[in-house]
């Protein structure tokens, strides 16, 4: 299939101004796509003509360019429920990010819907922002946190998810993909599962959405997040979605403006869905920024992106894999997982690899990827990661992998 | 394979030795001077034990952790210095290395003692073309301040 798909690399590439740059005197290899991603010309663009021509506060003023402002944020609520399948755009609420929209869930339908002893499960890939606000509602409401464990492979262990499913179970709040090994989950059988004990279920989305088509209608997911910035779109965007039903008894997260039908010093009124969970302005330019960034992707198309990302994994995997004391976190069968290599080096900490392949222009991220507890399961302090997206090139792997052994240079024998 | 100078200035064979055998890697059992250091930001963590003398002279340091070369380095050297000073000589060395890393003003010239001591740190000073690596240096000078001030944690936060 890889064969006769056409990509069109050079043009892609020429499409993020960001990267035709040096760093240190070498080309960048921007190779960071798990933490954050590059933007192309055409976020840029439609950020910056929305505020040179278009831009207003919106749904409140009665003039012509509020109007076109609304419009146009209404029309990035429309195209992020067509990205994600969602069956009414009331269902999309923008957020800042992944973790306000895990944090929301947490605070309004877990603080209405959990009481002392019930259980909420979750995995031990998840992200920081995916365990610490349910440790935060445990605490004050008296939950249990249970934690599916993965195996060597860094897969997710089915029997034991199973096993920790049971009438105490309310939530189960688990990561699509893993931002440190890659590792896709069967979120779809997950749910099934979940539902089939009465708990509801929020999938992570971060790490899914940049590389493959999600669709929550087909996952029957009751909550979906995901983050702006990690898919070629601005930051301080993010996308919660839950199901109508939900949403619609679940209390407001923030008060303020916009989140109000009407207010008496005797009572708020809450507006309905989705803006009883938007409070205050909202971040509009970086909503029609995610817009655009999803008009992008998707015109290049999401199967092309998965196909030139799995070549670049399977290619980087080899290279890596010929260097002298590389170890790989987890060596994970490639079909299972998303463009993501963590690794080691027998003769250097993580720090010390990321400084010294930055000064050959290389860009990894050194550190425990905020999944400590994923560190502690492989008994590592520290990975250094690469991450590829949609513009990376077989080159760059070459880049890494020479930079790398220029650490075994300096560090080793 | 050529290594770029910068690089070559920061992992120099001192730093490189002291980085993969740090001395003093131990805990120190009758310590009466102890904190825990961590930096936020990568998650390194390490914990400087010191016994100190009814004379207020250090008898003895050891640190426990693990991190990058460079803050592994930087602990195994300070535990060897610090032997045999003041505990004012040892915390007065703290704010000239947090200097010398970060190529600010070393204030007034160092009290009587602490010239060597500086310039046996002077290998350490290749970090300051380095400004995110600064703290991997600082963080064990900045916890057995911490100790000596009798706080239990210190953080390069």
């Amino acid at each position: 299939m890889a064969a006769t798909t056409f990509y069109d690399l050079d043009h892609f590439r020429a499409d993020f101004p960001i990267l035709c740059q040096t760093v240190h005197g070498y080309p960048l290899a921007f190779l960071d796509n798990a933490a954050s991603t590059q933007k192309p010309a055409d976020v840029i663009t439609a950020t910056k003509k929305f505020y040179e021509t278009g831009y207003a506060n919106v749904h409140r003023g009665a003039y012509w360019l509020s109007e076109q402002a609304t419009r146009q944020y209404e029309g990035a609520r429309e195209r992020v429920r067509a990205f994600i399948n969602a069956r009414h755009v009331e269902e999309i609420i923008f957020t800042r990010g992944a973790t306000e929209s895990i944090n929301l869930v947490a605070a309004t339908w877990g603080q209405t819907y959990l009481q002392a002893g019930d259980e909420v499960v979750l995995t031990w890939l998840e992200h920081h922002s995916n365990i610490v606000p349910w440790q935060m509602l445990a605490s004050a409401k008296g939950l249990t946190l249970k934690v599916v464990p993965v195996d060597d492979e860094g897969r997710f262990l089915w029997e034991a998810y199973q096993s920790l499913l049971s009438s105490r179970t309310r939530f189960v709040a688990v990561t699509h993909v893993s931002n440190v090994l890659g590792t896709i989950l069967p979120v779809k059988d997950i749910v099934a599962a979940a539902h089939a004990v009465g708990a509801k279920v929020l999938i992570d989305g971060c790490q899914a959405v940049p590389h493959m088509a999600v669709d929550v209608c087909d996952l029957a997911c009751d909550f979906y997040v995901f983050s702006g910035h990690k898919l070629y779109g601005p930051t301080g965007i993010g996308v919660l979605y839950g199901r109508e039903v939900l949403l619609q008894n679940m209390p407001p997260y923030q008060g303020g403006g916009d989140m109000i039908a009407s207010v008496t010093f005797e009572k708020a009124h809450w507006a309905g869905l989705p803006y009883k969970f938007e409070a205050g302005t909202p971040a509009v330019a970086q909503a029609i920024g995610l817009a655009a960034a999803i008009d992008y992707i998707e015109s290049i198309g999401l199967s092309a992106i998965a196909v030139h990302e799995a070549d670049l994994l399977h290619y980087a995997t080899q290279r890596l894999a010929g260097i002298r004391g590389l170890r790989f976190l987890c060596p994970a069968p490639q079909q299972t997982k998303t463009s993501v290599l963590s690794f080691t080096l027998d003769c250097a900490h993580p720090h010390d690899i990321a400084t010294i392949v930055d000064r050959y222009g290389v860009a990894i991220r050194a550190g425990h990827h905020c999944a400590q507890p994923l560190m502690q399961r492989f008994g590592v302090p520290a990975t250094a990661r690469a991450s590829f997206g949609l513009y990376n090139t077989r080159e760059e792997a070459d880049a890494l992998a020479d930079a790398l052994e220029r650490v075994r240079g300096i560090f080793g024998p | 394979m050529k290594i770029k100078d910068d690089l070559r200035d920061l992992y120099q064979e001192v730093i490189l030795d002291h980085g993969s055998r740090p001395r003093n890697l131990r805990p120190l059992p009758g310590a009466n001077r102890q904190a825990h250091g961590h930096n936020p930001m990568c998650g390194d963590a390490l914990t400087v034990f010191l016994k100190v003398d009814k004379g207020g002279l250090v008898r003895e340091v050891t640190f426990l952790g693990q991190g990058c070369a460079i803050s592994m380095a930087s602990a195994s050297m300070m535990t060897e210095m610090l032997t045999g000073k003041s505990e004012a000589e040892a915390r007065a060395l703290v704010p000239a290395f947090q200097a010398m890393c970060t190529g600010g003003k070393v204030e007034e010239s160092p009290q009587d003692g602490l010239e060597e001591s500086l310039e046996r740190l002077q290998v350490l000073s290749g970090v300051r073309q380095f400004p995110v690596r600064v703290k991997c240096a600082t963080l064990a000078w900045h916890t057995m301040a911490a100790a000596v001030d009798g706080t239990d944690t210190a953080s390069t936060e």
